[in-house]
């Protein structure tokens, strides 16, 4: 796939980032917190918006509704198919969450595992990739989905996409 | 030369982003150049969509004292050309070097900047900012140990330009990075004169640019503005210096600016607390005709570079002139700095020296035809000025002085007019005023 490495940076291409986005409909939030002003309830409402199914899961807040849906304590616990599983925890947490992705891979249907901006596990990425999962790291779903679709450039920032084509109007 | 790595650079050479960054097709109506988005407000979908843009948890537009989609557009476009991670435009350079200091400084903060800057920015720096008690130690960047002899623990940024305003002084960023690295400080770089066809900032440790667009990037004297770009590279939480960005923000019910948004903290603070509330926002026309001056930034930049280097190697040699301070000059003391950070050219703003003084400086301004005598600079046409009698009159005969605005010296700033016309124009005035002042001598 193309994940190349650049000076230590990854990097991954847009193209590769646009189809992971396009193809799943519902991402565990693992780490996700109940209280509105924290970056991962952002994530979960901005992403809900765009149309993708969210299942919180943190054991600290299990069985309350976050934005309308159950949170999880558990990977495991989370009924019915996971595409993706997007991780909001350190480092070292990430890489027991690839473990239980990799177990539950068949009877979730899980395909992606997602680390959150700023969260780098190298070896538990070369666990999930040898497992048949696609990986990505230090990289936020929802700052990569509106870069893709334009809606980032609207804060004035560098998508670094440049295209003549006519966009859809229609995201979702 | 150890450049360091940036992850905002493009895959795309810069002549393309010029004309492509932040300008795809308007989606709705296909429209192939950038709309002027004259307007105030946007629509919000619903009630939960204007919280989640009021909570600023999704991105969009609200009121266009914040934002606006073609000032939005040539945010996008500079912090692309600058490899940066995002821009924030306002109305002037002077309001961009007010919002790249209002994220971060507290009452009784410091930061320290070199004595060359245009006379303007001395004058805001030392007495204006006072008022907020933000206090500017000035310092001679020549010799960067001086810089670092100044710090004290109250210090949060240094600043310079990266080819100074009025002439020729070029800023030794690799070694202030250093510097201010090892501070713990922001190092802040005003990089108008140079545009990013000549130098890249970050390239070298800067962690916010600042611009006068104003100047060569909207390039034919139509529209003001500024720009703070920030490189997305800086750690704000590296000391507890930054709280504007990694303190709750009571304005948005405790929000953590960096924590919450990471390297686009500075860009959304800059928004929706800077921008919202002092107000100093760029106007979508002077955005538009930026955005049209920045398709063509290059080629204007080759030239005009090309004809003050002409213009200075002809200066120099003239009887009536005493010496000129143009970076290009291989016998100029920043010759050597402006190889290493300038690509391309040597810039076209630059300074000279008559014999005859203050008198004299003013009368070959004034026995110009074809150089238009005012106060701006990066401008299609030639622009000549005397800055001891106007942008640096402000200031005490000895901060003119280290600013390099001396009684005798003459600023221009070299157009794209034919070099030849130019050169003509400049020999015929200096011969004016020359038997001028023999006359008054008599």
């Amino acid at each position: 796939m193309s994940v190349t490495t650049n000076g230590g940076e990854l990097a991954y291409g847009d193209g590769h980032l646009r189809e992971i986005l396009r193809s799943v409909q519902t991402i565990a939030m693992v780490g996700i917190s109940p209280r509105w002003n924290r970056p991962s309830f952002f994530a979960m409402k901005y992403l809900q918006a765009k149309g993708y199914r969210i299942i919180p899961v943190n054991p600290h807040a299990a069985g309350e509704a976050i934005l309308g849906e159950i949170c999880h304590a558990a990977l495991a616990d989370v009924p019915g198919r996971i595409d993706m599983v997007d991780i909001f925890r350190d480092a070292e947490a990430a890489g027991a969450l690839v473990d239980e992705a990799i177990a539950l891979k068949e009877e979730k249907g899980i395909r992606i595992v997602w680390m959150q901006l700023g969260i780098r596990n190298d070896a538990a990425a070369a666990r999930g990739t040898a497992a048949g999962l696609t990986v990505i790291m230090n990289r936020c779903p929802k700052i990569e989905f509106g870069r893709l679709h334009a809606e980032l450039s609207w804060g004035g920032f560098n998508s670094r996409i440049i295209s003549s084509r006519r966009r859809r109007a229609h995201i979702l | 030369m150890t450049r360091r790595d940036n992850p905002n650079r493009s895959e795309f050479g810069f002549e393309t982003r010029m004309i492509h960054a932040g300008a795809a097709p308007e989606p709705i109506t296909g429209a192939r150049q950038t709309p002027i988005f004259q307007n105030t407000s946007y629509v919000f979908h619903d009630a939960d969509h204007a919280a989640s843009l009021y909570n600023l948890q999704t991105f969009g537009f609200v009121y266009s004292r914040l934002s606006n989609p073609t000032v939005a557009a040539l945010e996008e476009r500079i912090a692309s050309l600058e490899n940066g991670r995002g821009a924030t435009c306002c109305a002037s350079g002077h309001a961009a070097q007010l919002l790249a200091f209002f994220a971060f400084m507290e009452p009784g903060d410091e930061f320290i900047s070199s004595t060359r800057l245009y006379g303007g920015s001395i004058t805001q720096f030392g007495k204006t900012f006072k008022k907020f008690d933000w206090h500017c130690h000035f310092v001679d960047f020549d010799e960067p140990e001086n810089v670092r002899r100044a710090l004290t623990p109250k210090c949060k940024a240094i600043f310079c330009e990266s080819l100074a305003n009025p002439g020729g002084v070029v800023s030794d960023l690799e070694a202030l990075a250093e510097i201010a690295d090892e501070a713990g400080v922001l190092l802040i770089v005003d990089n108008t004169m140079a545009t990013p066809y000549l130098c890249q900032p970050f390239d070298w440790g800067a962690g916010l640019s600042v611009h006068s667009t104003t100047k060569f990037l909207s390039g034919n004297g139509t529209s003001l503005g500024g720009c703070v770009v920030d490189s997305g590279t800086f750690d704000w939480a590296k000391n507890d210096k930054f709280g504007g960005l990694t303190q709750p923000e009571p304005a948005y019910h405790g929000l953590t600016f960096y924590e919450t948004f990471g390297d686009l903290a500075f860009t959304t603070h800059a928004h929706a607390v800077t921008l919202r509330d002092l107000g100093a926002t760029q106007a979508p026309m002077n955005a538009f005709q930026t955005l049209l001056g920045i398709e063509t930034l290059s080629l204007r930049m080759e030239r005009h570079c090309r004809n003050a280097q002409r213009i200075a190697e002809f200066l120099d040699g003239h009887d009536e002139v005493a010496w000129v301070s143009f970076a290009g000059l291989k016998a100029s003391p920043y010759h050597e700095l402006a190889k290493k950070y300038l690509t391309g050219g040597f810039g076209s703003v630059f300074t000279f020296g008559v014999k005859g003084g203050y008198e004299m400086g003013m009368s070959v301004v004034e026995s110009c035809e074809l150089c238009s005598h005012l106060a701006n600079v990066g401008d299609a046409r030639t622009l000549i000025l005397h800055p001891a009698s106007t942008t640096h009159r402000q200031l005490t005969d000895e901060q003119a002085l280290a600013a390099g605005a001396g009684p005798e010296v003459v600023r221009l700033s070299v157009g794209l007019e034919t070099v030849e016309d130019i050169i003509a124009d400049l020999d015929q005035a200096l011969k004016t005023a020359a038997t001028k002042g023999d006359k008054t001598a008599e």
